[in-house]
């Protein structure tokens, strides 16, 4: 359609609205009163342009006029206006109340129920405050229609979504539950929706409909299909009602009556054995609803995790799902399948179809299904198979969609460190992590792969050779870089001896990647390259040239001044002593949970993915690492294991702190260096006198005060004759004068 | 709480055919979702699955001719069960418009709106019996 017709089609919409706007505006401007139908034709046509999508604010007060009408087309109209299009004016709030508290005591079933769909639809306080009461009176009355009965079950639902407090529960509560054995099963199902809404809230209250619902399911499980006409859909008996009822029973643990535990279990039994006959049907209509009944089954077992017979079954019917032929299945089964992993009854058994699982990661079309296959990879993760398990998910990283790949990096991670026997295998998995999806890792991978290497002197050698050799690559990823430069910063001692990672083929490596850096990035090398002045004396010049140059100490970036104008500094004036003081070796990091699991968790938020740490109990026996749900420590405590935090800018600092304290007392310093990082201190001392400097700094102004007092080690108090005090001020601009 | 969130029906262009909601959203919201959820479903084919995440919640859907009917409900409700949930109403629509076409939804939207309430309310599955309902449909039509 071109522009044109597209136009000619719009002008034409825009008449008809207005035509009917005009009409409806004509004919109630004027003084007659419309007759009902005409009234509920107008009604009907305003809701119909508002539908389309244009705003309609009139025509509220026909519509509630409507209500009143005896007629059911009239009042349907009005009802659905009200309900489509809500409105707050209390003058009409009052008459849709009295309208509808008009139809609930009129005894029609069906005006009965137009107002309580009205309810259940507008839920407004309003209404539940005129009609809390009234509803439940309903609800259980011995003369109410079964369709009413339905119909105020779900609004008494409604209503105490939205305002629970209004509702007088306790009394009613046993008459709730007794719709469980109700005939109408429509009614049994909508009483079996507001007893699990109110069973959440208060599950005594509701305890005894657990043996009515699990009695209630058995006779739908266990009856032919010819018992339940109305119900049966597709040849299954009631599906709908079965999975409802089967979701009551998951609001609440394994019953502790051993007959009814029983039973429970019998029908659950029932339920697996129907999915392995023959069916019926061949009709998707069929298979579906047979088994969205078993995917609820197989929930409440896991939900229950206490008979492994049950558990086991459950596993192996998902097993034969994860090679159906139906791309939904095979998605359910492997979502189910990943629930069913952290129990230890069946962990074992979800463990044989590996092989599937992999399968599927490389194969399945649907990215979300992939997706799952992933997930339960990740759950299914132990010791036995943790290393196939990552090569997998590192092999599906390298083509996995951009939208997923953060979190199978920070999963990887967590398996790598979590089962690593050898910790070669953990830094070869993460700096693969970042060749492959360097993007992705964030920053609490590399930092943790840097606090393992740190703590573990076994692996020092191996992470500063492959950094190294990894380094190689012509375009690495700026995270290797950043990794690199730590490592071989720490390390590159252990690998200079040989010719080909000589200390200046180190730092040649590492500074042709410094200009394609980001600042962050060589703030980090220019750190490492002052540890290499402390490695590998040999190279102090070539990497003093490099500080001094003017891209260093003009740099526009304060932060990579500061660095380079320090460090240059202090490999002028620091001693080979003082350098290797201040620039040791960094101390293990304290233990503590890794930061990369509580971002996981933030990341999925409250999903249905099992921990790999508090709900699964080791087959072993023996206790996998707590579960880390404190928020992620911030990341100068992670790095920067002092007892005062550090902001990461603050590095330099550091360095003058740890040097300052290793300051023994035969090395004369000009004392006045001190102040650059303190504000206050002793500036001179002898035994009569002690003269401090106490200073202030605020942006670009500064205080300076000078305290004079009798030194605290004069063995004798002296008496004073006097005593003056002068500030002189050295210009420097005047010393260079001359 | 576990509940549906809204019922769609729209055609392949956007355009909506019918727009239950059982959350309170404003206008603007309510234009947004919809947008959300024809830019999200359009684009799946058969080689997908009928069920998709949608914020934090998932969308049930299948497509008849023209039509999307999906379904937004909570992450852990039972995905087949609302799938036959839909063709369960697609079929009573069906039988109660003679083989229903997209113009019979939207020359009878008052009607449609009565089947829906029939069939769901207040986020839940109210009827699931075909022939309760198109019982109760044919004794309203003939009222006055």
């Amino acid at each position: 359609r071109n522009a044109f017709q597209l136009c000619q089609i719009q002008l034409y919409k825009l008449k008809c609205v207005s035509i009917n706007l005009g009409n409806g505006v004509l004919v109630c401007g004027g003084d007659k009163t419309l007759d009902g139908y005409s009234k509920k034709k107008y009604v009907c046509k305003l809701l119909f342009i508002f539908l389309l999508g244009h705003d309609i604010d009139f025509g509220h007060m026909e519509a509630v006029n409507l209500l009143s009408s005896n007629k059911y087309t009239e009042k349907q109209i009005g009802y659905l206006f009200i309900s489509v299009l809500v409105n707050c004016n209390s003058d009409l709030i009052r008459l849709i109340n009295n309208a509808i508290r008009n139809d609930l005591a009129s005894r029609n079933p069906t005006f009965m129920n137009l107002a309580l769909h009205c309810i259940a639809n507008v839920g407004s306080r309003e209404m539940a405050e005129a009609f809390a009461s009234e509803i439940p009176r309903i609800l259980v009355a011995g003369d109410t229609v079964d369709s009413v009965k339905q119909s105020a079950a779900l609004c008494l639902l409604r209503l105490n979504k939205t305002s629970p407090d209004l509702l007088p529960m306790g009394e009613w509560t046993m008459r709730v539950v007794h719709l469980l054995n109700d005939q109408h099963l429509g009614v049994v199902t909508a009483a079996t929706s507001l007893i699990t809404t109110l069973a959440q809230k208060s599950p005594d209250d509701f305890k005894t409909s657990l043996s009515l619902a699990m009695t209630r399911l058995s006779r739908i499980v266990t009856s032919a299909s010819i018992d339940l006409q109305d119900y049966t859909y597709y040849f299954v008996a009631a599906p709908w009602l079965s999975v409802k009822l089967l979701r009551l029973l998951q609001c609440y643990p394994p019953p502790e009556d051993a007959s009814l535990r029983s039973r429970l279990t019998e029908c659950l039994e029932t339920i697996l054995s129907k999915a392995q006959e023959p069916s019926k049907s061949k009709k998707v209509q069929h298979s579906n609803a047979k088994n969205a009944v078993l995917f609820e089954a197989i929930s409440l077992i896991i939900h229950h995790d206490s008979e492994p017979t049950l558990l086991v079954r459950a596993c192996n019917q998902l097993g034969q799902f994860l090679q159906h032929r139906e791309t939904n299945l095979r998605y359910l089964a492997l979502e189910s399948m990943c629930t069913l992993a952290s129990s230890e009854f069946s962990h074992e058994a979800v463990k044989t179809h590996i092989e599937t699982v992999i399968n599927a990661l490389k194969t399945e079309r649907d990215v979300s299904v992939r997706q799952r296959a992933v997930d339960l990879l990740y759950a299914m993760c132990d010791r036995s198979n943790a290393k196939q398990i990552v090569t997998e998910m590192l092999s599906y990283l390298e083509t996995a969609d951009y939208a997923i790949r953060e979190e199978i990096v920070l999963k990887v991670a967590i398996l790598a460190e979590k089962y690593a026997v050898d910790y070669t295998w953990y830094v070869d998995t993460i700096l693969n992590l970042i060749r492959i999806a360097g993007d992705y890792v964030s920053e609490e991978v590399w930092y943790r792969v840097i606090q393992i290497v740190i703590n573990r002197d076994d692996v020092q050698g191996y992470a500063a050779k492959t950094v190294f050799e990894a380094l190689q690559a012509p375009a690495c990823h700026e995270n290797l870089v950043k990794v690199g430069g730590y490592i071989l910063g720490e390390f590159g001692n252990l690998i200079a001896g040989d010719p080909r990672s000589s200390p200046l083929v180190q730092f040649n490596l590492l500074h042709s990647k410094f200009h394609l850096c980001s600042v962050p990035t060589r703030a980090l090398l220019l750190s490492a390259y002052i540890k290499f002045i402390n490695l590998f004396p040999e190279v102090k010049g070539t990497i003093q040239d490099v500080l001094r140059s003017d891209s260093q100490l003009r740099n526009a970036d304060v932060e990579l001044q500061q660095r380079a104008v320090e460090y240059l500094r202090l490999s002028y004036i620091a001693s080979t002593d003082i350098l290797a003081t201040v620039l040791e070796e960094m101390p293990p990091f304290p233990e503590r949970e890794s930061s990369i699991l509580a971002k996981l968790k933030k990341k999925k938020g409250s999903s249905k993915l099992p921990d790999l740490d508090d709900s699964r109990r080791n087959v072993n026996g023996s206790a996998e690492h707590t579960d880390d749900t404190e928020t992620s420590p911030s990341l100068s405590e992670d790095l920067f294991p002092t007892d005062r935090p550090h902001p990461p800018s603050s590095f330099p600092s550091i360095l003058f702190a740890r040097w300052a304290a290793g300051v023994t007392n035969n090395i004369i310093f000009p004392v006045f260096f001190r102040f650059v990082c303190k504000s206050n201190g002793v500036i001179y001392e002898n035994q009569l006198l002690q003269i401090g400097l106490k200073s202030e700094y605020r942006q670009n102004l500064g205080e300076i005060n000078a305290l004079s007092r009798e030194a605290q080690t004069s063995l004798s108090p002296a008496t004073w004759a006097s005593f003056s005090e002068g500030i002189q001020r050295h210009s420097l601009a005047k010393r260079h004068r001359s | 709480f576990v509940w549906i969130r809204f019922i769609l029906i729209q055609n392949r262009a956007g355009k909506t055919r019918l727009a239950k909601w059982y959350m309170q959203f404003d206008d603007d919201e309510k234009q947004k979702l919809i947008e959300e959820v024809h830019a999200v479903v359009t684009v799946r084919d058969a080689k997908h699955t009928n069920f998709v995440e949608f914020r934090n919640f998932k969308i049930i859907y299948r497509r008849y001719a023209g039509l999307y009917f999906c379904i937004c409900v909570d992450v852990t409700d039972n995905n087949l069960a609302y799938l036959e949930a839909i063709h369960n109403f697609v079929e009573v629509l069906n039988e109660y418009f003679h083989n229903v076409c997209e113009l019979d939804l939207v020359f009878n939207f008052y009607k449609v709106y009565t089947v829906v309430d029939e069939m769901f309310l207040a986020g839940e599955i109210r009827e699931t019996s075909q022939t309760k309902v198109l019982k109760q449909l044919l004794m309203l039509q003939s009222l006055e």
